[in-house]
């Protein structure tokens, strides 16, 4: 039995609030790598920062190993975020948790943009800085909505463990799907991965992928259907190259096909590309003066914690160039 | 200590410094049939020491049975959150809040302390307006970081209207009623037991879902 606190608990002292009467030097929405390295980078410039966040750690906290990040052989994403957020705990930056975006708006054609949440409440600010982030993609497939909840799931560490010696079939074929699998293979029962082609993820995983008896490979096989009764209980696939069609039997599906960016919000304001990630350039910066954007949501290619994390940094140093531009 | 080490004993003591008054925990066990009872006593034993404010009350489902009924427990391990009056606050944990179930435990203790977290005017009207016997059941697995949202925007429901009451449930320690409810992603949210969702939505979400079990 081990206790997880989360991150944002910053106990002993009085946590700095966000004032929705200051005009702050720089909103940064969103608690993820991106978000919380504009904020380190920003204050250490002496910026008035906060941040804004649904909640505090982002998609790192469904990672149960991250073993790419420079420095860290091997941790939890929990722990890794844990080493962020302490991080930028010491530099007292307010941050509002728990909180949904309603919108970014240019204020009355001035220097000033507005931050609503969808709770009402307003905030102001000389630049803002999006790392919002992404959510899972879905398959798009028949079934796939009518079994969610009932085997179709988004989440290997947090639903992994309802399937206990059971067959469960993972989708996807980069570092995610693989390491859900991985992951799977030590509680269920059998493990059947699918992926339409062929494997993105780092050779180093593939090889402890296997060297697990209980898993099972599925290369250049499309998912058709979730197909079930009350609960799923497998999905029916195609062989790319045959053409031929058979069911996958398992009680659950964990899809881990990528990720959508979290820009839905900004649609009317900024430009978005085909994928609907936010169009940034080299500085990070939007199609909007004073708002840039980091990470995940953004088009950069390759989404990677050091990558996001790296893109916080930039878009703070460009966002305090251009604060020196205008008139406060 | 067996559960916490040193630095989380020494930053849960400096969360729970912020209640306002005191708070019972009283965890219900049953020396058979439970698996993880004797551990969920020993944790909370040490997690209640890391709070002078918060107190520990160890009932047995059977032998005290009229307490049980008198909130509603039902299952072992389970416990109820008592308030300075000793009153029942109709919010539940069945399973052992460790894991990520640790921060709704803390936020609910926090709340039921009297440092409740204020809500905005919309969502408090419409919570007021809740008349009829609502109960929301919280599927959770302790490995689960979206769960303890979930949980305490439940237990925050149940707080605000006496008509309500929310349980959160350890899906893995209660096996059979996750079957039942046919649990197979988490946060799974059922209210009345007629109506569900998946995932730590919003307030909105929940009282949407709550509402429609108020028509007549």
């Amino acid at each position: 039995m081990e206790v997880n606190l989360n991150l944002g608990s910053n106990p002993g002292k009085d946590k700095p609030k966000m004032n929705p009467e200051t005009t702050y030097d720089l909103i940064v929405l969103g608690g993820g790598p991106a978000g919380l390295n504009t904020a380190l980078y920003a204050k250490r410039k002496g910026l008035q920062v906060g941040v804004i966040a649904r909640d505090i750690g982002g998609q790192v906290m469904d990672t149960s190993s991250v073993e790419n990040y420079l420095g860290f052989t091997s941790l939890s994403g929990e722990e890794l975020m844990k080493k962020f957020v302490g991080h930028v705990n010491e530099l007292e930056v307010p941050v509002l948790e728990y909180e949904e975006l309603e919108s970014v708006n240019v204020k009355d054609n001035s220097n000033i943009r507005e931050v609503v949440l969808k709770n009402g409440q307003r905030f102001n600010t000389y630049s803002v800085v999006i790392a919002t982030g992404s959510k899972p993609r879905k398959l798009g497939v028949p079934g796939e909505k009518e079994y969610s909840g009932k085997g179709v799931c988004y989440c290997a560490i947090c639903d992994g463990p309802l399937f206990a010696g059971e067959e469960v079939i993972v989708a996807g074929g980069g570092n995610s799907a693989v390491e859900a699998a991985i992951d799977l293979a030590k509680i269920s029962k059998k493990v059947t991965i699918v992926h339409r082609s062929q494997f993105r993820a780092d050779q180093i995983l593939i090889d402890q992928l296997s060297r697990l008896d209980n898993v099972e490979v599925k290369l250049q096989t499309q998912i058709l259907e979730v197909e079930g009764d009350k609960f799923m209980t497998g999905v029916r696939v195609a062989d790319r190259e045959s053409g031929e069609e058979y069911i996958v039997e398992g009680a659950g599906l964990f899809v881990e096909i990528g990720y959508l960016p979290n820009s839905e919000m900004f649609s009317n304001l900024l430009s978005l590309n085909e994928r609907n990630e936010i169009v940034v350039d080299r500085y990070g910066k939007t199609s909007v003066d004073g708002i840039y954007a980091a990470g995940d949501v953004t088009d950069t290619p390759y989404k990677q914690i050091i990558m996001s994390a790296g893109d916080g940094a930039k878009c703070a140093l460009a966002v305090n160039d251009y604060l020196n531009t205008i008139n406060k | 200590m067996k559960f916490l080490n040193e630095e989380v004993a020494k930053q849960l003591e400096g969360i729970f410094n912020g209640m306002k008054d005191d708070v019972t925990v009283a965890l219900f066990t049953r020396e058979e049939d439970c698996e993880t009872c004797e551990d969920t006593k020993d944790f909370l034993t040490e997690l209640t020491s890391a709070a002078p404010r918060l107190s520990l009350e160890i009932l047995d489902l059977d032998k005290d049975s009229d307490k049980a009924e008198e909130f509603g427990v039902t299952m072992a391990p389970s416990l109820v959150l008592l308030d300075k009056d000793k009153t029942y606050q109709r919010i539940k944990f069945n399973g052992v809040p460790s894991g990520h179930e640790i921060n709704s435990f803390i936020s609910s203790v926090m709340e039921v302390s009297g440092n409740a977290q204020e809500l905005p005017k919309e969502i408090m009207e419409r919570i007021e307006k809740i008349q009829k016997p609502v109960n929301i059941k919280v599927f959770v697995t302790l490995a689960c970081p979206h769960c303890p949202g979930a949980v305490e925007k439940a237990h925050k429901l149940a707080l605000e209207n006496p008509n309500i009451q929310a349980d959160m449930i350890e899906a893995q320690t209660f096996y059979d009623m996750s079957e039942e409810y046919n649990v197979s992603s988490v946060p799974k949210i059922v209210i009345n037991d007629e109506f569900e969702f998946v995932g730590n939505q919003p307030l909105e979400v929940f009282l949407d879902e709550i509402e429609k079990t108020q028509v007549a």
